[in-house]
């Protein structure tokens, strides 16, 4: 194979669930939060400063809301933690009860590092 | 009439022929495939079966009479026909709980599909399902840490974790197998594996591999932000050396060692996982053999039931087949296996071949593996059979790519994740399959060359053990 056709793969640092794929719209970003919700996971949002990305626990904004049914309610709330800590990474988890693990995990907004 | 029969068949039925019996619930229920040799009645061969799995021996012993004998024995209590095939039928055999020592796969395997195997009166005989009661699961440990652990280890939310097995399997010096390891790593798989053939071979000993190995997982990660890990394969030619292998792995700070436990065998297995549950190492296990003991339809043992002792003995990863790549494997019996393996209560259903309700009580879980002959056109179906629990491991759909690994790597993650995000949004991935992978590769070159690499190849046999429905 002439190696002219080859393209160098450059290694990207990534943010696990969904890294690979391109920014998310508004409204497909609206779309997995409805999955969470419809999967009665309860959802919860974390920041974190992004050299600290790797970290277990990123701090949490407020509470997980529990019992929120509303994807304005949490639209909103990402919003709101992203006005917040502009710089920092905002992640989405949705808490599964039943296996005590996260449903998924996700970042909304990238912060600036 | 006993004249008729061959010598040492005797009259069973008589003992262990109990068709008034109800089961207890803590008697190891059994559901076998029997063959019997022409001429010999049904009941007599499930009686015969039944004693020579238990108590029974040829002939009547003098110092039987010494115990009781009612007490100990295994029972048959049911016979069915198998739906299509007048020449077979299934057993059900139960077994007291008194037979077998605890926390033993070992020893169970050893009376149920022992000697009776090469029972003359037999002419094949499969051991199709086993119900294990809850007062046996309870003294096996079983996975050392299970699904939920391994994911707030590893930082794997919400979708399937994607591996691939290092190729060339065999050959490869330590450092050039790093090297493979890392490029396919940095490239997006969340693990890599080392081949089941790689032990500690003249052209790359175990310690050189575990090191070189450590490298390529830890600068991966600091390159990307994610944890990785590489299953660091500790079969060994004996226990003592499998510790020493683990114990390094350790060492070096590796999250998962692996082992493959047929070939290894269950009592090395079980020693193992519980080596895993004390020191906080994940553990893959890899099923060598399996097609041996499990693919004749008539004769041998069915995965499902390997699939249970595995969950037994103890894994955190099974390999079970993928259903749509080059190895064999009905749909519908790998999703009643992979249940198995994952649920917490499994009920019995014959459309996916599970023949007895099974209760797991609070039993971890064990991610299902695919892997073997899938490429990324297989990944909606992948996702959708397997669903987010399982590994899906592409080997030559990692390191066959045209740029190499790390971009294979690349277009493996974006497809995975595609389907994923497609499924989550309500898409139905399978007919969709074709919209959904070209939409990812408009943003994925890596994918794009990637469909266009492998968009022909397909492995459509025919299944040899189908579900006798």
């Amino acid at each position: 194979m002439p190696f002219s056709s080859v393209v160098d793969y450059q290694t990207v640092a990534t943010l696990e669930t969904f890294g690979f794929l391109p920014a998310m719209t508004q409204e497909e970003i609206y779309e997995q939060i409805a999955y969470v919700i419809a999967q009665g996971w309860t959802p919860c949002i974390e920041h974190v400063q992004p050299s600290a990305s790797m970290r277990n626990y990123w701090s949490l904004w407020k509470l997980p809301f529990f019992g929120e049914n509303e994807l304005g309610a949490i639209v909103a709330e990402l919003e709101a933690c992203h006005r917040a800590y502009p710089d920092h990474h905002v992640r989405l988890t949705g808490y599964d009860a039943y296996t005590q693990t996260q449903g998924t995990c996700f970042v909304v907004f990238e912060g600036r590092s | 009439m006993s004249k008729k029969y061959d010598a040492g068949v005797k009259e069973y039925r008589d003992t262990y022929w109990t068709p008034d019996y109800v089961p207890l619930d803590t008697d190891i229920l059994a559901c076998f495939k029997c063959t019997g040799q022409e001429g010999v009645p049904r009941e007599e061969v499930a009686a015969a079966v039944a004693a020579e799995s238990s108590t029974g021996t040829w002939s009547t012993v003098w110092s039987e009479l010494l115990t009781d004998l009612e007490f100990y024995k295994g029972r048959s209590y049911r016979i069915e026909d198998v739906p299509g095939d007048p020449e077979s039928f299934y057993a059900f055999v139960a077994y007291p709980l008194d037979l077998f020592e605890e926390g033993s796969i070992t020893n169970v395997l050893t009376s149920l599909v022992g000697n009776v195997f090469g029972f003359k009166a037999l002419r094949h005989l499969r051991l199709e399902d086993i119900r294990f009661p809850l007062a046996f699961i309870k003294t096996c440990m079983g996975p050392p840490n299970g699904i939920a652990v391994e994911r707030d280890r590893m930082n794997k939310y919400g979708r399937p974790l994607l591996g691939c097995t290092i190729k060339p399997k065999l050959g490869l010096s330590g450092k050039n197998y790093g090297r493979v390891v890392y490029e396919c790593l940095r490239g997006g798989l969340d693990f890599t594996k080392d081949d089941e053939n790689i032990n500690s071979q003249p052209f790359q000993r175990w310690q050189d591999r575990f090191d070189f190995v450590a490298d390529a997982v830890k600068t991966a990660e600091q390159e990307t932000g994610e944890r990785k890990g590489h299953y660091l394969n500790c079969t060994a030619s004996t226990p003592e050396e499998m510790y020493a292998r683990a114990e390094h792995a350790k060492q070096l700070d590796m999250p998962i060692i692996m082992h493959d436990y047929l070939t290894g065998g269950f009592t090395a297995n079980t020693g193992l996982a519980k080596w895993c549950r004390r020191n906080g190492m994940l553990l893959h296990i890899h099923r060598a053999m399996h097609a041996v003991i499990d693919r004749h339809p008539k004769h041998g043992i069915h995965f499902r039931v390997l699939a249970k002792c595995l969950r037994l003995s103890g894994g955190d990863h099974l390999h079970t087949g993928t259903v749509v790549g080059k190895l064999e494997g009905d749909r519908q019996t790998t999703l009643g296996f992979i249940d198995q393996l994952r649920e917490s209560y499994v009920p019995e259903d014959r459309s996916r071949g599970n023949f007895f309700d099974q209760d797991w009580a609070s039993m971890p879980g064990v991610f299902a593996v695919a892997s073997g002959g899938i490429h990324v056109w297989h990944m909606p179906a992948l996702v959708t059979i397997f669903g987010d629990d399982s590994v899906l491991q592409f080997g030559g759909g990692t390191h066959g790519h045209p740029w190499g690994s790390a971009a294979g790597a690349a277009a493996n993650r974006v497809a995975l994740e595609a389907c994923v995000k497609a499924r989550n949004a309500g898409r139905e991935l399978e007919k969709e399959s074709r919209d959904i992978l070209t939409e990812a590769a408009k943003s994925s070159p890596e994918l794009a060359i990637a469909l266009d690499t492998w968009k022909e190849i397909k492995f459509e046999f025919d299944t040899v053990d189908k579900l006798d429905l």
